[in-house]
Order: C-alpha cells, then structure tokens, then sequence
C-alpha cells in the first residue's frame, strides 16, 4: 500500500499532528508536563487501572469557550476541546518524586462531528512523544510500591482500540470527565480547590445552581472513603463500564456494571454468562452472593490470560487492590437466592 | 513530514511484528472501496487486529488455507480479528487459527460477508479454545458462504442478536455447536455439512439479552451426522447443557421451519424442540419468553443406527432407561405457549409444533408440563410417542433477502 494513500485518507489526519510538541500544550523541555496556554491539569476521583502505570491528565477548552451541562449532569465540550492524558512509571513507585519513564500520551480532540482519538508514544529520549496511530508495545520496568522488581510488555493501543472503550452508541466519548468523578479537590499552586468550581472560576464550565448538591464518585483506593459497596461499584464503574453498560459494546452479555445500574441481576447476581466461553473459569454465575471463588467476576478481573481476562483491553497485570476489593464485596453480599 | 515520522516509527518498534503492524495500520486507514490483500504465508499476530468504522472494505487473502492468521502466541485482546461499527465488509480467503479468544467477532456492522474463511484451534477439541470461530454479533444483512469452523468451545458459526442473515455451504465440525443462531431474527441456514459436533444446529432465544425474540429461521437442506462429541463447553455456558449426541436444537424460540435435511447417527436426540425450563436455569427475565411456537419439521430424511444416547446428562439417562438404544428421532418436551393454548386446552395448528412427511421420523413428547416435578426421573414419567399430536402443516416461512455490496 502507498504510504502517500494512506496519508489522504483518515480523516484523523486533519487534527493529528506529527508531534505532541507541535500542539503547544505544554512548556519546554515538555516532558516536565508544565501546562502553557490555558491548559489546566485535572485528577478524577476513581482511576482506570493500567498496569499500574501512572497518569497525568490536562484539558483545553478554546478561549471564549466553555463546558456546558444539563439536569442529568452530562458535560457537553465545546468543539476544539483537548483532553489529554499522559501514562508514565516512577522508576521507583515508592518515590513519587523520582525519576520517571513517560510512555505514551493520548490525545481526545472535540470535532464538529465527533471525538477523535490521536495516540502518541514518547521517544526514549524522552523529548517528544510522536504520532502512532497503530499503537505500540513497550518492555518498562520498575520498582513497585513494595519494594519488588516489576515489568511489563506495556501495550499502547491503536486508535481502534481507544475508539472500543471510548465508545457509546457507536459514538466516540470521554470516559473519565464527568462531573461525578471531577467533583474532587486539586491542588493548583499549592491551594487546593474543588475541581469544577476551578474551572467555572477559570471561565471553562458554566456555573452551577448549587455545587455542593453535585454527587461525586468516591475513591475506590481510599478505604475511609464511602462504603464496602460504595468503593467496588466506583472500581467497576471506570474499569469496566465504559463497555458493560447499556449502549456500550459489550451490553450482547446483558451485564452491565456501571453506577447508575440497580437491577442486581444486570450487575451479575446469579446471571449465567451468555458468550463467556472459557471465560467462566467453569463458574456457572457473574456474582454467587458471599462467593467471590464461585463468581465469573473475580475469576476474569484475576486472569491475565488474552482470552479470559476483563477488562480485555490496556491489561496485563492483575490490579491486586481491585480484585481484594471485589472479592470483599462479593464475599459481604447475603448469600442465597 | 508526517510520512516519514510514520515510516520511521513502523520500521522502529520492533517489539511489534511488520506484518501485524503494517496490516494493523492499513485496517484503520482503510477507504471506501479498498480491498485489503493479505499475501500467503503464515503471520504470526500478538494482538487483536481491529477495524473499527469502516465502509465497503474487503479484506482479501489468498485463499482459505493460502493465508494464515496464527494466534497461538496471542499476548493481548479477546479476539483474533475483530471488526466494529462497520457497514459492507467482506472478509475472504483466510484462515484464523488459535485465537485466545474468538476469532473473528463482528459487532455492530450492516454488511457483513465472510467467504471461504476458516476458524480453528489446532489442537482439537478443548474447552481452552476459545469460544466462537465466526461470531457476528448485533449485525444485520450477514452472508457466511463457504467457510469452515473447528473445534470453537462454545459454536464454529455463531450468528446472535442480528437480522437478516444467511449461512449456507459451510462445513462444521469438532465444535461443541456447529451452528448457531440465537436471538436473531430472519435467518437461512442451508446446504451446511455439520458433523462431529457435540450438537449440529441449534436455534435458541436466551434471557437477559439486549435483543431477544428471535424468530423466522429455517433451516434446510443441511446434512446434520454423527453430532456425537463430548460436550467440552467450560461450565457455566448454556451449550454445556446441550447434550452430546444432538442433531437439531430448537430452544425457546417460534417460527422455525426444519425442512429437507438429512438428520443421521445423532445418538442422543436427532431434533429437540424444547423451552428454556430444559436447562434448569432460572430467569428474572420478565420480557424473555421461554417457550417454543410454531415450529414446523417437514420433509426431512432420519436415519440411526442402534446406539445408546449420551449418559453424561440427564435427558440421555432417561431416555436410555426407556428407549435403550432405540431412541426417538424427534424430542418435543410437550410445553406449549400458554398464550397460545385455549380454552378447550388445544392449540391453534400455526402455533404448533407440526410434523409432516419426515423419513423413518420417530417421535417422543416428554410431556414436561405434566411431569415437569419428575420428568428426569425414568420411572415416573408418562410419555407419549404417537405423534398424530403433531400432524398439522404451516406456511412457509418467506426466503431470507440480504442487502449487500459485493
């Protein structure tokens, strides 16, 4: 195929540029990840495992423009948005200061007809990070928070594969920035401030009739924060909901897990599998109440095998806290029908 | 600029096989119109090659056994090549081989034709292949022609949740089900050789699914032999509960036609029309109809030889204790629609199951709905094997006309 073909076709390539440089979000040398020209760094309150990697996230409203929102408390991002989110490791995740290895950088821009996903992996010299559009795969290595030699073959997906989470109704979205999971503090300069009411303080989001009614998603990692039930819901939600949930890609297996669901049997309770092959694990139910050993759930949050694990995508490691925090949550639930 | 930032990083990620990355780079680039070749040879593939939101793309190789996607050292992705969001994609003249998981799932896509393709796993028949060879899933107007699919633990040819859909001249074999359509609407299954399956060819509608009411299916034409493999499903899946030995399986679902096939040596059950209450799940399914209606089984040829049925479930001990090697060709487990039944207790011929012009056809109803407390116990049930209960005859139902491109 002519490379000079290729380059004509997608229309990714009307807003992919060469380098994340070119875009001038940040200041030089940009790997330091110094935010210039109204970019402003964000955090939402429960993370997406992957792979222990670490993560920085920035958006860029165009100036004059702002977030609006509705009584559902949906976001609708004026066109121009950049989201933009950086995966790294510490080389010594004890060190939250150290050294640390920048992987990719993925890009979400707000078009007029839609998102658009531009995928960029950081060169090893780490001065830019450079357009991939069928992804990457990389060896990191480093020390874990306890204290043991870790690696991994890290997995940079292809725009394809950000398109099958970010997607929704066929339509490419956001995952993370909803106002639930942005309803936390941030520290800017050293002062900390509510995140949503820094951005309609910074002109990028329309105020709110009253900020404090707004709900928040707790902090799965934090155990002082909401209940057993409160913090497993909030893991499931961001690991695995953005396919199992209604309109999602993976609503076929009729199990969908995120917040908002009710209905214990859409959760998994006593819910044979419907496409699991040997994704059961020979378990015969999503969630056997008071028995995570006998749940579908545990038994794929746990793998690590291509054809079993879940989420399919962006893992490779089991995320040990996640899966102790389901299996309490299973083993909590009352047993019997 | 940009082209050689690409060129550079193609050629520089060695981490990434050319090919995979090459062919990987080319599916998200597609055009309308294009045709993707893939040359011969065996490609060795780390991940799960993916089109996603593409329009009139054929993915061509060189022939079913000339081009060969080899998945055995698969180290991310649940699929082998999965193909999303897409409207009239053709995938021809290949062959996929040992996905950790399935190996070809197209979701989501209007137009969706696999020809001459072939899914396996190698080693045979283990519940650690992966689940389905061809799996279009929420699809509609799909072509499956031609192709071959071994030893998928769940089904070779899975057709579920979609509309308009043909499968024809296929073969499979060593799957725990051959072919399957499950909650699908408007499908012909014909001219198919489905042999050595754990079961043939099942039509099923299942709970808790996004689409369900799956109806107009037929199936003809086929020749349905010797489904006699052990069931290899892992546990927890609904085709675990298939049991060995089946030819046909008609599940919670209406408006079937069964016609002109050639049903032989299935040990266990040449064709069952059953309702959901066979597998013992229960369901909170308030939509989901579990019953069967208007199912009609004409003209088909039944030929087996004396064998005993399968004694791994409990539907083959119960019909071996009663039957011993003479087991009937066609199994109704006796559990109308109630919708359907009136008051005089009968139901309407359209809404039947009827049987009509079948060749050395036995037949049992397992009478479920009265012996639905002891139906698994041999000595308690009363079953009737006359089936004069079944002799009614049905309109056919209309030919399945898909809308494709090429």
């Amino acid at each position: 195929m002519m490379i000079s073909k290729i380059f004509s076709a997608h229309p990714v390539l009307d807003h992919a540029l060469p380098n994340l440089s070119d875009y001038g979000f940040f200041a030089k040398p940009i790997k330091n990840h110094v935010p210039i020209n109204e970019v402003l760094p964000y955090k939402i309150a429960s993370p997406l495992f992957s792979d222990y990697s670490e993560k920085l996230r920035f958006i860029q409203v165009p100036v004059n423009e702002t977030i609006t929102h509705n009584e559902e408390n949906e976001l609708f991002f004026p066109v121009g948005t950049f989201l933009i989110k950086t995966f790294y490791y510490l080389n010594d995740a004890r060190e939250s200061k150290g050294e640390r290895r920048l992987i990719e950088t993925r890009l979400l821009k707000k078009t007029s007809s839609e998102w658009v996903a531009i995928p960029y992996i950081w060169k090893e010299d780490q001065t830019d990070a450079v357009l991939a559009l069928a992804g990457g795969r990389k060896n990191v290595s480093w020390i874990h928070s306890d204290g043991k030699p870790m690696n991994v073959l890290y997995s940079v997906p292809n725009m394809n594969q950000c398109k099958s989470c970010h997607v929704k109704d066929n339509v490419q979205q956001p995952i993370g920035p909803k106002i639930r999971n942005l309803n936390i503090d941030f520290v800017y300069n050293q002062v900390s401030e509510n995140q949503l009411q820094k951005w309609v303080k910074e002109g990028i989001l329309d105020s709110f009739k009253d900020l404090s009614s707004l709900p928040r998603t707790v902090n799965y990692e934090d155990p002082h924060d909401g209940t057993l039930d409160q913090r497993a819901r909030a893991w499931l939600d961001i690991n695995c909901a953005h396919c199992h949930q209604r309109g999602g890609p993976a609503e076929t297996s009729g199990l969908y897990l995120n917040l908002e669901e009710k209905d214990p049997s859409k959760l998994g309770v006593f819910k044979p599998p419907v496409a699991a092959g040997r994704g059961s694990g020979n378990r015969n139910y999503n969630i056997v109440p008071g028995r995570p050993e006998d749940s579908i759930l545990e038994y794929r949050i746990a793998s690590t095998d291509p054809g079993v694990m879940m989420p399919e995508l962006n893992r490779k490691l089991v995320h040990h806290e996640g899966v102790k925090l389901i299996q309490e949550w299973i083993k909590a639930m009352p047993e019997g029908k | 600029m940009i082209r050689s930032i690409l060129i550079s990083f193609v050629f520089s990620t060695i981490l990434f096989a050319e090919f995979e990355s090459d062919l990987q780079l080319k599916l998200i680039l597609a055009e309308p119109g294009d045709t993707i070749h893939l040359e011969s040879g065996m490609f060795s593939i780390l991940g799960t090659l993916s089109m996603e939101g593409k329009n009139n793309v054929v993915i061509k190789g060189s022939g079913i056994n000339g081009t060969i996607l080899d998945f055995s050292t698969q180290v991310e992705g649940a699929q082998g090549l999965s193909i999303t969001n897409c409207k009239n994609i053709t995938l021809e003249d290949f062959s996929v081989q040992d996905a950790k998981g399935d190996a070809i799932k197209c979701q989501y896509v209007n137009g969706i034709t696999f020809r001459r393709v072939k899914t396996q796993w190698l080693g045979g028949p283990k519940p650690t292949n992966g689940a389905y060879g061809l799996y279009p899933v929420q699809c509609k107007n799909v072509l499956i022609e031609h192709c071959i699919a071994i030893a998928a633990s769940d089904a070779g040819i899975y057709v579920g949740q979609s509309e308009d859909i043909i499968v024809r001249y296929s073969e499979a074999f060593d799957n725990v089900a051959g072919i399957e359509i499950e909650n699908s609407t408007r499908a012909d299954v014909y001219g198919n050789n489905v042999h050595g399956n754990t079961g043939g060819i099942l039509v099923f509608d299942l709970p808790d699914l996004p689409v369900k009411e799956g109806r107009l299916v037929r199936i003809f034409d086929n020749i349905i032999k010797n489904n006699n493999l052990d069931n290899f499903a892992p546990e927890g899946n609904i085709v675990g509960k298939v049991p060995a030995g089946t030819g046909i399986m008609i599940m919670a679902t209406e408006m079937v036609e069964v016609f002109q096939n050639t049903i032989i040596d299935n040990k266990t059950a040449g064709t069952a029309i059953v309702s959901y209450f066979i597998t013992e799940e229960e369901t909170k399914d308030t939509e989901y109809n579990p019953y069967t209606s208007s199912i009609y089984i004409h003209d088909n040829i039944y030929r087996r030889s004396t064998m005993i049925p399968t004694l791994d479930h409990d539907i083959g001990i119960l019909l071996f204790f009663h039957f011993f090697r003479d087991i009937p060709d066609i199994i109704y487990d006796g559990m109308p629609d109630p919708r359907y039944v009136g008051l005089n207790g009968l139901v309407p011929d359209t809404r039947r199951l009827c049987l009509r012009d079948n060749v050395d056809a036995s037949y049992l109803n397992l009478d479920l709905s009265k012996n639905f407390e002891s139906w698994y116990s041999p000595f308690l049930s009363d079953f009737n094997t006359d089936d004069n209960e079944c002799n009614c005859t049905q309109e056919p139902l209309p030919e399945v006309v898909l809308t494709l491109e090429h």
